[in-house]
């Protein structure tokens, strides 16, 4: 190392020399580490170098090299530039090395997002984003730091649809807490974009329940997003958390959501015009969380709430008779209402228009044809999947020696007996 | 109702068809017969007399009834000496019945006078008893202010002394009789709370005790529940109350409410084997029963189900009903748990049922019929459903294998996504864990 100038051109020597076999690449990793602060103190000259490397063969050192260069502050017009060469690279490079410096990749990644967002244009981030996601994890159930970035970017370029192929993994595998926390959040906003209430319900009640040592503003949006959508999908809202809440969540969350909490005893008691008066009147509230239109919907809902109420009792009602009870304004739109909902399989019903007479009719399911046995089939095999990863999460745990001197520790006696029956710490 | 017995024998025949029965002969049914107050006052003793009085005066609307309920309650303060009841009274009726019943401060005088005398004789008693250390005298002193303090209408004070007592008791007759004392002076206070727990302790000593005792307590505890509005557990306690009562309870309650708090309470309570085999086989009730024949027809009437007359029996009750001190805050639930269980009990038995007729049944309109009946769909009371277009009811069999696929596939949802959910929060408190562990290394 003589001189910087040499240094920097014998690196990428030794980039394009070492990149082919596994060996000599953690030989070039370790290399890497040494000359980070000289990659710093010649940020400026290294663009020309990059021209030098093959980012599919070089993945490596072009990702150091790339990391360095993108450092320093970028201008609005370079950015198009820089854009362009990381999604280059993104697409180009190869997965496993790049995984060795996961830190590098996801620090590229993000101030590729940051570059994307600075220009408003969400939308060129999200096809290199998701190829970023899949280079980067190991396994589908890890979650990445790259997921909640993707999701944003999808939600802003309203490209839900992209965004489930990612949110169909399960998740297990969690390093970061913020991460999960994004990624339920932006996760349930996308299932709510594409009207999928009970998964929505799921990713959000995992942000609420999440346990956490303090309150954070994450999780109060998604309790406020968890009372519309359990609204407008169950049509009720329990104000008690499940007993696994943590105590953080379970003391604040409630103070934060006032007027939702109010919106959901209102809602409760099935009266349209009451409800929309509060709408009214505490509609700045909603408007300021950016939550006026799930607020609209769960307005809708009371209405499809009512007539659902209404198969129940009734084998015929006239169109008159439905628009009294549930407060519409005519038949007409009664009519409207019920055609909706038996196009969306919420009800089965005939309308017969000749006496404006509405036949309410059961459940045609008979859980007699092939199809539903196969769901049937398809659910018992993915809950015995689910139940032997549950198996093996228990033995891990109950082998897991850090575990173990807790438990241990709580008993004040260190007995062989006491690690027969391990305590279930952590119930359903 | 209590004391219309004589009323009851006067009526007439009258003929009345109950919807979907054949017409049949019907003892017919005071219509809205006004309550005769001197026959009821005569029901009751002592003080629940002039408060059930009192009560009547406060919540009826007609005037000659009022002065009526006055008048008594005046003559019979002027019996006890109760000073501020008198006051009260008077003040009630406001010079509305004459000199006569003017504030006699003369009387007054007189009473607190020698009220003031007996209660310094009371005290150098007691204080005599307390230093020889008697016990049964020292229980006896204090048993002596109670009855002091209770005829003077401080109830409160009446209470701490009889509770007194109880530090004093040598036999378990002595307890019973303090908590009955006890429960007599809650019952006025309307503390039903003392009450059960009097009861309770009254009945933990209770091996030796007469029938007579044990039936006070059984209607003691049947009130204070009937206030909790615990009404099936009251029904059962009025029900077992043993007609030994008979009219040695009259400071509390007459024989007549036990039959109509029993019966109505069975009624809005007990379901259809209950109803047969606790009421209306019951033996020693029906001695209760016989004393309000509209209570025992209406019983009936619900058992063999001619509703139309059941109900009518219960709506010309009802005006006297809430006149009544203890069960006017009950009626209306009690009427419409009745009337719900007689819907259900309808139409029970039916595929379908013709609104028309089962509106005709009970005296009701087909519109008004349906709005009750969704209600009591909606609650799953009844499992049924209105074909609305041509007013018929059809009951509705719950599939078993559909539910059942149903209830399977929902449970197993549910499991598959707690157990995720599980999972990831392992994982969160894992990685929480490990952080802190590393932090500390």
């Amino acid at each position: 190392m003589n001189l910087n100038m040499n240094s920097v051109e014998s690196l990428v020597a030794q980039i394009q020399g070492l990149s082919s076999s596994g060996d000599d690449i953690a030989h070039l990793h370790n290399l890497l580490k040494q000359s980070e602060e000289l990659l710093q103190s010649e940020s400026t000259r290294l663009a020309v170098v990059l021209a030098e490397l093959d980012p599919s063969k070089h993945s490596l050192g072009y990702l150091y090299i790339l990391e360095a260069c993108t450092a320093a502050p970028i201008s609005k017009e370079q950015a198009n530039e820089v854009i362009l060469s990381i999604a280059r690279f993104i697409n180009e490079c190869a997965a496993e090395q790049i995984r060795l410096a996961p830190d590098k990749f996801i620090s590229v990644c993000k101030r590729f997002k940051d570059q994307v967002m600075l220009l408003e244009a969400p939308m060129r981030g999200v096809a290199p984003l998701l190829t970023a996601v899949r280079k980067l994890k190991t396994t589908s159930e890890q979650l990445t730091a790259l997921h909640p970035d993707f999701l944003l970017l999808c939600l802003l370029a309203k490209c839900y649809k992209t965004g489930l192929c990612i949110l169909e993994d399960d998740i297990y595998e969690i390093d970061q807490p913020k991460d999960f926390f994004l990624y339920c959040y932006y996760g349930g906003m996308i299932r709510i974009g594409q009207k999928h209430f009970h998964k929505a319900l799921e990713l959000l009640h995992n942000v609420v329940t999440a346990p956490m040592s303090t309150i954070n503003a994450i999780a109060v949006e998604a309790y406020k997003k968890y009372i519309l959508v359990s609204l407008i999908h169950l049509g009720q809202f329990s104000t008690s958390f499940p007993k696994y809440t943590s105590s953080a969540a379970q003391r604040n969350l409630k103070n934060f959501s006032q007027p939702y909490i109010d919106l959901a005893n209102c809602y409760g008691n099935g009266k349209i015009s009451e409800l929309e008066a509060y709408v009214q009147a505490n509609r700045e509230n909603f408007e300021i969380d950016n939550n006026l239109g799930l607020v609209k919907q769960v307005v809708s809902s009371i209405y499809k709430r009512n007539i659902q109420r209404l198969t129940q009792t009734y084998l015929t009602l006239s169109l008159q008779d439905i628009a009294n009870t549930v407060q519409l304004n005519s038949p007409k739109e009664a009519e409207m209402h019920v055609l909706q909902m038996i196009q969306d399989g919420e009800i089965y019903a005939t309308i017969n228009q000749k006496d404006g007479m509405v036949r309410f009719l059961e459940d045609p399911e008979q859980y007699k044809t092939c199809e539903m046995i196969e769901r049937i089939d398809s659910s018992i095999r993915r809950i015995m999947t689910l139940s032997k990863k549950l198996t093996t999460m228990d033995e891990l745990i109950s082998c897991d020696p850090q575990y173990l001197a807790k438990a241990g520790r709580e008993r004040q006696r260190f007995d062989f007996d006491d690690f027969d029956t391990v305590p279930q710490k952590f119930n359903i | 109702m209590e004391g219309e017995d004589e009323a009851s024998a006067q009526m007439i025949d009258e003929i009345y068809s109950n919807g979907g029965d054949d017409s049949r002969r019907h003892r017919p049914i005071i219509n809205g017969e006004q309550l005769d107050i001197e026959a009821y006052a005569a029901l009751y003793s002592g003080r629940t007399k002039i408060s059930r009085l009192l009560f009547i005066a406060n919540r009826c609307d007609n005037v000659s009834m009022q002065l009526e309920a006055l008048r008594m309650a005046y003559d019979e303060v002027k019996k006890g000496e109760n000073t501020q009841l008198f006051r009260e009274v008077v003040q009630k009726i406001d010079g509305r019945l004459g000199q006569s019943y003017g504030n006699d401060s003369a009387w007054i005088e007189a009473v607190e006078r020698r009220a003031e005398q007996k209660k310094e004789k009371l005290e150098t008693e007691l204080n005599a008893y307390r230093t020889n250390l008697i016990k049964e005298s020292i229980r006896m002193g204090y048993n002596d202010f109670g009855d002091f303090y209770y005829a003077h209408g401080a109830l409160g004070d009446a209470f701490k002394n009889y509770v007194r007592t109880r530090d004093y008791c040598t036999t378990s007759k002595h307890i019973i009789h303090m908590c009955l004392n006890a429960i007599l002076v809650s019952i006025e206070m309307g503390q039903f709370i003392h009450v059960s727990s009097y009861v309770g302790k009254a009945e933990q000593n209770s091996e030796a005790s007469e029938p007579i005792t044990v039936a006070k307590l059984r209607a003691a505890a049947g009130l204070a529940l009937l206030e909790a509005k615990k009404y099936k557990l009251a029904a059962r306690k009025f029900l077992e109350t043993g007609h030994e009562l008979g009219n040695n309870y009259t400071e509390v309650i007459a024989p007549q409410d036990i039959a109509t708090y029993g019966g109505l309470c069975a009624l809005a309570s007990f379901d259809r084997a209950e109803l047969k085999s606790k009421v209306i086989d019951n033996l020693s009730f029906r001695n209760f029963l016989e004393l309000v024949p509209e209570v025992r027809e209406l019983i009936h009437d619900f058992y063999s189900s001619h509703y139309a007359s059941c109900l009518d029996y219960l709506g010309n009750l009802k005006a006297n009903l809430l006149l009544d001190i203890h069960l006017h805050d009950h009626v209306e639930m009690l009427y419409d748990e009745i009337r719900h269980k007689a819907l259900i009990q309808y139409t029970h038995p039916f595929v379908s049922v013709d609104l028309g007729m089962m509106a005709n049944a009970f005296k009701t309109s087909v519109a008004g019929l349906e709005k009750e009946l969704e209600a009591l769909i909606t609650d799953n009371q009844i499992q049924a459903r209105i074909d609305s277009h041509n007013k018929i009811l059809y009951a509705r069999h719950a599939d078993q294998r559909n539910a059942t696929f149903q209830r399977v596939l929902q449970t197993g949802n549910e499991f598959d996504r707690d157990v995720r959910a599980m999972l990831l929060r392992a994982s969160l408190i894992k990685h929480d864990y490990n952080l802190r562990s590393s932090r500390k290394l």
